[in-house]
């Protein structure tokens, strides 16, 4: 058993406390998805509810958290064996499961905050339009444009009340090429920085 | 007199009566396929777009929604 006192050291006292109790849900455990939650859950996030159907595959692997060994299993799964090897302590709920607006309340209803971490625009649209709609005043953090590689400088943190939009807003994905590490896990930062930022502002 | 308006996106458009949601992506000549909308802070449905009234002033976002994550 690792020093639970140890582990959690040097943690701010006013924001970490809220951290750990904290339920934040992330849709899709993809490039967005698996470094949004390994930010979070070393940042010190009490509980992860992360959903995604797929499985790994070989080309995930140019930017999302799996390894070789991983190819194949489900990527909840192998999301979370990574996770629990740098964070034993986390309270992880995984749902090898699609989300669509029949299941969305089932999934993250218990979330303080949810994460779009889609890959497909119409996806994302949907889980806006649900969540935004079943629950108006629980923040929803997206990502819309993060492909290709360079321009940093054009990725923007965008809010609409409790919607809040990161990206460029305007990087079309080339067809048959795929986002890349750097710029996806930038996104994917700046998305678990702000859903740090809102829990605490949520419980001022 | 002073001119009716409302906002796109922090753009300023001319407002005149019966302006629906619809109207102004062809004013700003959107033809993004994946959006959402909020007007004034709500969310604006995709299948309410046609029937959804913009009032003097509004402020309406269009936001964009690009695959890739």
């Amino acid at each position: 058993m690792i020093d639970r006192d140890r582990y959690f050291s040097l943690r701010d006292p006013s924001a970490f406390p809220v951290w750990q109790k904290a339920t934040v849900g992330i849709a899709g455990a993809g490039g967005l998805g698996s470094n949004i939650a390994i930010s979070l859950a070393r940042a010190g996030i009490g509980t992860l509810v992360i959903a995604d159907f797929d499985l790994v595959s070989l080309e995930n692997l140019n930017r999302q958290q799996f390894n070789l060994d991983q190819v194949g299993r489900p990527k909840v799964h192998a999301l979370a064996t990574n996770i629990r090897a740098f964070n034993p302590l986390i309270n992880l709920v995984l749902h090898q499961q699609k989300v669509s607006p029949a299941n969305l309340e089932e999934l993250f209803g218990a979330c303080d905050l949810l994460l779009e971490a889609f890959d497909q625009a119409g996806e994302k649209e949907m889980l806006i339009e649900t969540w935004c709609a079943r629950y108006p005043k629980r923040h929803l953090i997206a990502a819309s444009g993060v492909s290709g590689f360079g321009r940093g400088e054009e990725i923007k943190i965008k809010h609409f009340g409790y919607l809040h939009i990161v990206g460029d807003g305007h990087s079309e994905l080339l067809e048959g090429i795929s986002p890349l590490a750097p710029r996806v896990a930038v996104v994917a930062n700046l998305q678990a920085n702000l859903a740090l930022e809102l829990l605490v502002k949520n419980y001022d | 007199m002073i001119e009716a308006i409302f906002y796109v996106n922090e753009h300023k458009l001319p407002w005149k009566e019966g302006l629906v949601v619809q109207d102004a992506l062809s004013m700003m000549n959107y033809s993004f396929k994946m959006l959402v909308i909020k007007l004034n802070g709500d969310l604006v449905k995709k299948d309410a777009y046609l029937t959804t009234p913009i009032p003097e002033g509004a402020d309406l976002k269009v936001i964009h929604l690009i695959s890739g994550g």
